[in-house]
């Protein structure tokens, strides 16, 4: 293989229920090489594992599936491939859905990888018993307390099994739980041959996928100057064009709208930032304070100067868990005394649940007044008499059958309560399942990814 | 020196980490970001979120990108999966610090 001296890297999807219209337009006008798909979130994988416990043969991203279909044909005509962490907690249903898409649409000569071994959750007890002890990163509490109760559990694994199917063949690698940075860290390593324990670039690329994971929040999506951002239904998804050395420049395809500047690549290099200094990967710990950042052209900046070291010797582990169940109600009040007229319903609605036998404590009550600055609470001067407001009220609990009264108990208000009350649509509401997360450590050691290449 | 809202002199994204969310704020230049580092310290922003964030803030510089990143603790009540609240991954936090009034050198405002 000769090595590249440029490749481009996009981003097509940011999360599970991004623009369909992305990857059409991603590699239909302009230059990729790979497309990558990020799909997964904390919840997703607690949806993804209650789909397959429905049936066996789902548990992936069904939407990946079905764009397959469509992105293939050009991607084999343009030889660019693709690396998604589609696959959820069942990589193998991913690749054989892929395999009858591809069937249907009458590609053929793709190779398409898998890498598995993410999920841990039938290896769990084992796990425990070999001295993993799974505390909660944040709280620090036991998982005893919550062992029973698990949904799903997957370790953020790195680039190296991707790597390896790329190595292998493939022209399509799905993953279940890969770190997003890393699905944009792998093809790096393959083309440009970069030594794993070259820190310094394993950062270079981590950030890369930072950068890009949340599609077009790095091209002016989401971004304090948003009136200066031009033509934002049509905003361009970020590339990356990225040099041997792990320099590289942000950009986005001719005719995008959007805007790509210093200050819209610097919000996304913020976006869920801990501490700069450590950002942790699976593949190396990369320093953001030592980012070189630069305006290289219109909607061009370059970043260069990028510091890494040592990953550390454990995977996070994200697990989700059965939490109890919620509520929520809305209604539209309107004024005058909007406001006191919510917490008399508020009140209603309970003492009608109590007169059912159904008694909530007052921990588990919830009551948000949309439209009295509540989302800036102590931030600016709270309205006190609003004309109109959305009332938000529910309530936590173990028994969904309780919650479900409240549902049954909120409209009658509009016809039994004060009056100005509005906005009851769509039915009752029902209660639903708290998925609850759990993120814990797991050492390296006790984690084994296998890679699978297939033709499809 | 003029009173203004921080919105004239930085920009600011706000996201979730766990029940815990964080705020990355850009000053409008280099001078700005001096300015800031030395007033928008991690106390007045608590102070600002004291109704929002029920833990502790803790600040971190970023002074190659004009930034400060501050990490606010316990201020999704519950998180982004278990809360009901409207704004469960605090894409609101950001926005709302840049109505912060500050007071600013007139030297210094863009």
């Amino acid at each position: 293989m000769t090595q590249k001296d440029k490749i481009y890297i996009a981003n097509a999807q940011g999360f599970w229920g991004d623009s369909p219209l992305a990857p059409m337009r991603l590699i239909n006008e302009g230059k990729v090489d790979y497309l990558t798909f990020d799909y997964l979130a904390e919840i997703t994988m607690s949806i993804m594992q209650k789909q397959r416990m429905k049936n066996p043969d789902l548990g992936y991203a069904t939407d990946f599936v079905k764009l397959m279909g469509k992105i293939v044909p050009t991607c084999k005509e343009k030889g660019i491939k693709i690396i998604a962490n589609a696959g959820g907690v069942n990589p193998k249903g991913c690749l054989e859905a892929i395999r009858a898409a591809l069937k249907d649409s009458g590609v053929e000569g793709v190779k398409i990888g898998i890498v598995e071994g993410d999920d841990i959750l039938p290896d769990l007890s084992d796990l425990i018993a070999k001295g993993e002890e799974f505390a909660n990163l944040e709280s620090g509490d036991k998982i005893a307390n919550i062992q029973d109760k698990i949904t799903s559990a997957n370790v953020y694994i790195g680039a190296g099994p991707i790597v390896e199917a790329l190595k292998q063949g493939a022209d399509i690698v799905v993953t279940g739980r890969a770190s997003d940075p890393s699905v944009v860290l792998a093809p790096l390593i393959y083309e440009f041959g970069w030594s794993m324990d070259d820190y310094d670039k394993m950062a270079a690329g981590t950030i890369m996928g930072h950068i890009i994971e949340c599609g077009p929040q790095c091209t002016g999506g989401n971004f304090t100057d948003w009136k200066q951002v031009p033509d934002m239904a049509n905003i361009g998804y970020p590339v990356i064009e990225a040099n041997p050395d792990g320099s590289f420049v942000v950009t986005k395809h001719e005719g995008t709208g959007g805007l790509i500047n210093i200050d819209t690549v610097t919000a996304q290099l913020l976006y869920e930032l801990g501490e700069p200094t450590r950002y942790l990967s699976p593949d190396c710990t990369a320093d953001f304070t030592s980012i070189e950042i630069a305006q290289d052209g219109e909607n061009r900046v370059a970043i260069s100067g990028i510091k890494g070291g040592e990953a550390t010797p454990t995977y996070k582990v994200s697990m989700s868990y059965a939490k109890g169940h919620k509520i929520l109600t809305t209604l539209a009040i309107t004024g005058p005394d909007a406001i006191e007229k919510a917490h008399v319903v508020s009140d209603m609605v309970f003492k009608r649940m109590s007169m059912h036998g159904i008694e909530i404590p007052e921990e588990d009550r919830f009551l948000e007044l949309f439209g009295t600055n509540v989302l800036y609470k102590g931030l600016v001067d709270s309205n006190e008499q609003p004309h109109e407001i959305l009332m938000r009220l529910g309530a936590f609990g173990d028994d969904p059958r309780k919650l479900n009264v409240m549902g049954a108990e909120i409209a009658p208000v509009l016809t039994s309560g004060p009056p100005g009350i509005t906005g009851f649509a769509g039915g009752r509401a029902r209660a639903t399942e708290i998925v609850g997360y759990w993120p814990a450590l797991i050492d390296k050691n006790n984690v084994h990814t296998s890679v699978t290449v297939e033709d499809a | 020196m003029a009173i203004v809202e921080l919105r004239e002199i930085a920009m600011a994204r706000s996201g979730d980490k766990g029940d815990g969310t964080n705020i990355g704020v850009t000053a409008r230049s280099h001078a700005l970001y001096e300015f800031l580092a030395d007033k928008l310290t991690a106390a007045v922003v608590k102070e600002q979120f004291k109704e929002i964030c029920k833990g502790d803030i803790t600040r971190h510089e970023l002074p190659k990108l004009r930034s400060l990143n501050f990490l606010l603790e316990n201020s999704l009540a519950g998180g982004g999966t278990e809360t009901l609240i409207m704004d469960a991954q605090g894409k609101a936090h950001g926005p709302g610090l840049l109505h912060m009034k500050i007071d600013v050198p007139d030297n210094l405002l863009p």
